[in-house]
C-alpha cells in the first residue's frame, strides 16, 4: 500500500505546472475562475495552446498524435489544468469521435478526420439524444435512407451541446426497423452545412444558450461517411460511451472549486463572524470535504486497478455518480454562502470585459446560474440513474 | 501508488481468514459472544499464535508488523468473522506500552500470555480526554489512583489494565493489576456481544508508563490508531453485509421474481455498494497519513470514522430492510453483523464527534498557518 506518486509522476506534474504556468493565458483562467463563458475563438485557443504542445490528443495513440502517457499522467494532468483553472479540453472531438475512429473507422476516414480535429479544423458535435430517446438512447428514430451514393436523413436530435459552433455532426441514425432496436442503428458523420440540416438554440433555465436542437430534412450524407458497418453502429455508439472515463469524477476541477468555496466561507460575514465558524455551514463544508477526499482515493484505486487501459466502466459509473453528486453539492453550498446576493440575474456579467458594477460581492454573480447550469451534471453522459442500472448489472450481477 | 496488500500481508490474512472460518464459525462465535466473559481466552491464545497480535507492533519492539495497514488487515479479518475480545484495547494499550519502551510488558501481550485492557473514558469524557477526572498522586514510592472508568472492554476478565489518569502534572499513563487492592469492576455484556465494564479505583496502587504529565500525544496517536482499525473492521463488516444481501435478493422470491429485479431495491443496493467503495478509501487514506504531521493524520482519522459512521449506518439498516423480517432474528448472522456495524459507531468517538473534530482540526491547521 502506497498512495504516493512515484518520483516520475511527481516530475510528471512539475511539468504539466511549469507549462501551465508559461502557457495558460491569465486571460483565459480568469475567465474560467469568474464563471465567465469562453467564446468559441477562445476554446479553440486553449486547443491550439495544448496541440503545440503535443498534449493536446494525450490519450490517443502516439501514431495519432497521442502521448503514450499511462492512466496516472492523464489523471495528474487533467488534475493540474482544472486546478490551475484551464478550459476544459472539449470532448467531443478529442474523447468521442476521435476515439470511434481510431477503433472502428476506415484508414481513409482515419487519415482524413483525426489530424482535422488535431489543428482545430473541425469543431463536432454529438447526434445522439432525440426528444423521444434519452436514457433510453436505442430508441432513436431519425432515419437514414440509402439512395445510390448517399443516405438521406430525416429526423431531429436534440441537446446538442455547443452545436451553434460546429461544422461536423457525429450522428446515430436508424437505417433498420425490423428486429431489435440495437441492431438498426448506424453511425454517420454529417457535414453541418448540408443543405436540410437546421440548428435552433435551447436556452436553458440558467438563461444559457449550451444546447440546441438541429432538425434534418432530406439531408444528403455521402456514402463514405458511414464509420463501421451499416446497423453496427450501437456497437460504436456504447464504445464511444465508455471510453476516457479516467476524468469522470471530475476531482481536478471539485478541488479547485471547493478551494474558492472555503476561500469565501472565511471571508463572508454572516452574523457577525465568517461563514466558516456557522455550525450549520462547517458541518456541510466538513462532510463535502470528506467525500471529495475519499472520491479523490476510489478515483486512483479504480485507475491503478485499471493499470494502462481505460478505466472500467462499471467502476467508472460510481465515479460518475459521486463525482457529480460532489460538484453538484459544491454549487449548493456557494449558493448558499451567498445568501440574499444569489438572486440578482446580470448575465451581461458572465461575458468577459464586462465593466459594470456588481450587485454584492464579485463572486456571488454567478453562484445561482451555475447551480442550475450544473444540474445537468447528474443528467447527461448516462444520468445517475441510468448509472445505477451499470452497477446493478455489472458489479452486483442482480 | 499501489494499492496491493503485499505478500507477506495477504499471507497473514489468508491464514487468519482460514483458521477463523475453520474454528470459529457462527455458532461458535455466538456462544462465545453472549456467554461468560463475552469472548474466547483459548481462540485469544491461538489468534496470537498465528501472530494476530504481532501483527500490530513493530519490529523494533517485539512484534513482526506496526504499520497501520497491518492493523487495518488483522482488524479486516477480525471483523469478517466478528470475534469479540479486547483486541481495540490491545492495540491501544500496546502503542502506549512501545512508546514508553517497555517492551518485556508489551512482550508478554504479544505472546498472548498477559491480556491487558485499556482504561480512558469515563461517565463525563464523551470521548474528551481533556474531560478525564480520574486522578493520580504520588504514594511512598510509587503512585494510587483513584476514580472511575466506564465501558472498559473486557474489564472483568483481562489480566492488566492501561489506565489513563490526570496527575499534578497532566495527563498520565499506568498499569494497574486486575487484582489490584482498592479496583472494583462492574461487568456486563455488550450489544454486539463481548463484554465491558465499569472500573472503580480507590486508591488502587498503580505502575506509571511513561512520564508523568506528558501522555496525552501518546493516547492521542494511539487513539488514531484505534480508529484506522475500526475504519478497517468497519468496512470488512460492510463487505459481509452487502454480499449476504446480495445473496438474499438473488435468492429470495416474491410476486413470482427475485426481489433483486426490483429496481427500487437495485439503486439502493448500487448506493450502498458506493458508500461501502468512498468508506474503504476513508480508511486507506487513514491508515497512509497515520505517519503524516498531527493534523493531517488526525483529520483522515476523524475523517474516516465520520465515512464509517454514515455508510455503516446506510448498510446497516439497508441490510435489514431489504432482509425483512428474516432480518430482524437473532438467528441469522446478518443480524449480528448490522448490530457490530452500529456499535463501531459508539467507539472512539461518533460520527457526530469526529466531524466537529475535523472542523476544528481544519481551524487548527489554519491558525498555524497564519
Amino acid at each position: 500500500m502506497d498512495l504516493k506518486f512515484t518520483p516520475e509522476e511527481e516530475a510528471f506534474r512539475d511539468e504539466v505546472r511549469a507549462f501551465l504556468a508559461e502557457k495558460l493565458p491569465q486571460r483565459l483562467s480568469d475567465k474560467m475562475r469568474k464563471g465567465q463563458h469562453l467564446t468559441k475563438a477562445e476554446h479553440e485557443e486553449w486547443h491550439a495552446i495544448l496541440n503545440a504542445r503535443g498534449w493536446l490528443a494525450n490519450h490517443w495513440p502516439v501514431d495519432w498524435g497521442g502521448t503514450g502517457w499511462t492512466v496516472i499522467q492523464r489523471f495528474i494532468f487533467e488534475t493540474e489544468t482544472a486546478l490551475a483553472n484551464a478550459p476544459r479540453v472539449l470532448p467531443f472531438g478529442l474523447s468521442m469521435i476521435g476515439p470511434v475512429l481510431l477503433k472502428y473507422g476506415s484508414e481513409e476516414q482515419k487519415r482524413k478526420w483525426l489530424p482535422r480535429i488535431l489543428d482545430g479544423s473541425d469543431w463536432w458535435c454529438q447526434g445522439y439524444s432525440e426528444p423521444g430517446a434519452g436514457s433510453d438512447l436505442a430508441s432513436l428514430k431519425t432515419s437514414a435512407v440509402r439512395d445510390g451514393d448517399h443516405y438521406v436523413v430525416n429526423g431531429q436530435k436534440t441537446w446538442t451541446t455547443l452545436g451553434q459552433y460546429a461544422n461536423m455532426m457525429f450522428c446515430l441514425v436508424r437505417t433498420a426497423t425490423d428486429g431489435k432496436k440495437q441492431d438498426g442503428i448506424s453511425f454517420l458523420l454529417i457535414d453541418m452545412a448540408t443543405p436540410g440540416i437546421e440548428v435552433r438554440p435551447i436556452r436553458l433555465l440558467s438563461g444559457d444558450h449550451e444546447v440546441n436542437e438541429v432538425f434534418f430534412t432530406d439531408v444528403r450524407v455521402p456514402v463514405e461517411n458511414l464509420v463501421g458497418e451499416e446497423n453496427r453502429g450501437w456497437t460504436y455508439a456504447k464504445y464511444l460511451l465508455t471510453y476516457e472515463r479516467t476524468n469522470i469524477a471530475g476531482v481536478g476541477s471539485s478541488m479547485a472549486a471547493l478551494g474558492d468555496l472555503k476561500d469565501i466561507a472565511r471571508t463572508q460575514r454572516r452574523g457577525g463572524r465568517p461563514l466558516a465558524e456557522d455550525p450549520q455551514f462547517a458541518a456541510r463544508l466538513a462532510r463535502l470535504e470528506i467525500e471529495l477526499e475519499n472520491m479523490k482515493t476510489t478515483n486512483m484505486r479504480v485507475l491503478a486497478a485499471a493499470g494502462a487501459g481505460a478505466a472500467p466502466v462499471a467502476e467508472s459509473s460510481m465515479l460518475k455518480i459521486r463525482g457529480t453528486e460532489i460538484r453538484q453539492t459544491i454549487d449548493d453550498l456557494m449558493r448558499r454562502a451567498a445568501g440574499t446576493y444569489a438572486r440578482p440575474w446580470v448575465p451581461e456579467s458572465f461575458e468577459g470585459g464586462w465593466n459594470g458594477e456588481p450587485v454584492g460581492p464579485e463572486w456571488a454573480g454567478p453562484v445561482a446560474t451555475q447551480y442550475f447550469n450544473n444540474r445537468k451534471l447528474s443528467i447527461f453522459g448516462g444520468s445517475n440513474e441510468v448509472q445505477r442500472e451499470i452497477i446493478t448489472k455489472a458489479i452486483l450481477e442482480l | 501508488m499501489d494499492f496491493s496488500l503485499g505478500e507477506d500481508r495477504q499471507m497473514l490474512v489468508d491464514s487468519l481468514s482460514r483458521f477463523l472460518a475453520d474454528k470459529y464459525p457462527f455458532a461458535t462465535r455466538t456462544a462465545a459472544a453472549f456467554e461468560g466473559t463475552g469472548w474466547s481466552r483459548a481462540l485469544w491464545g491461538q489468534l496470537a499464535e498465528l501472530g494476530a497480535i504481532g501483527a500490530l507492533f513493530d519490529e523494533s519492539v517485539g512484534g513482526f508488523g506496526g504499520s497501520p495497514f497491518d492493523v487495518g488487515v488483522v482488524f479486516g479479518e477480525l471483523g469478517r468473522a466478528l470475534v469479540t475480545g479486547p483486541w481495540l484495547a490491545t492495540l491501544q494499550a500496546g502503542h502506549v506500552l512501545a512508546a514508553a519502551g517497555l517492551t518485556d510488558d508489551l512482550g508478554a501481550v504479544i505472546a498472548g500470555e498477559a491480556v491487558i485492557g485499556y482504561a480512558e473514558e469515563e461517565a463525563d469524557t464523551w470521548f474528551d480526554p481533556a474531560e478525564i477526572a480520574t486522578r493520580a498522586t504520588v504514594s511512598g514510592d510509587g503512585w494510587v489512583l483513584d476514580g472511575a472508568k466506564t465501558v472498559v472492554s473486557c474489564a472483568g476478565s483481562v489480566d492488566r489494565l492501561l489506565v489513563v489518569a490526570r496527575a499534578e502534572a497532566g495527563l498520565s499513563t499506568f498499569l494497574v493489576e486486575r487484582d489490584a487492592p482498592g479496583l472494583t469492576v462492574h461487568d456486563y455484556l455488550l450489544v454486539d456481544g463481548g463484554s465491558a465494564g465499569d472500573v472503580t479505583f480507590a486508591a488502587t496502587p498503580a505502575r506509571l508508563v511513561g512520564i508523568a504529565g506528558e501522555a496525552g500525544p501518546v493516547i492521542e496517536a494511539a487513539r488514531a490508531l484505534g480508529l484506522v482499525a475500526l475504519a478497517w473492521e468497519g468496512v470488512a463488516v460492510m463487505d459481509v453485509l452487502r454480499d449476504q444481501t446480495l445473496d438474499y435478493l438473488r435468492t429470495r422470491k416474491q410476486f413470482g421474481i427475485q426481489i433483486g429485479k426490483f429496481q427500487a431495491l437495485q439503486h439502493r443496493m448500487a448506493t450502498i455498494a458506493l458508500e461501502i467503495e468512498q468508506a474503504r478509501s476513508a480508511a486507506i487514506n487513514a491508515a497512509d497519513s497515520f505517519s503524516a504531521d498531527r493534523i493531517v493524520r488526525e483529520r483522515a482519522a476523524s475523517a474516516a470514522k465520520v465515512t464509517i459512521g454514515k455508510a455503516g449506518s446506510l448498510a446497516a439498516e439497508e441490510a435489514i430492510q431489504m432482509h425483512g423480517g428474516i432480518g430482524m432474528t437473532w438467528e441469522l448472522a446478518l443480524s449480528h453483523y448490522a448490530k457490530r456495524l452500529m456499535m463501531i459507531g459508539h467507539e472512539l468517538g461518533d460520527e457526530d464527534y469526529h466531524l466537529a473534530r475535523y472542523i476544528e482540526l481544519g481551524r487548527e491547521r489554519i491558525a498555524e498557518e497564519a
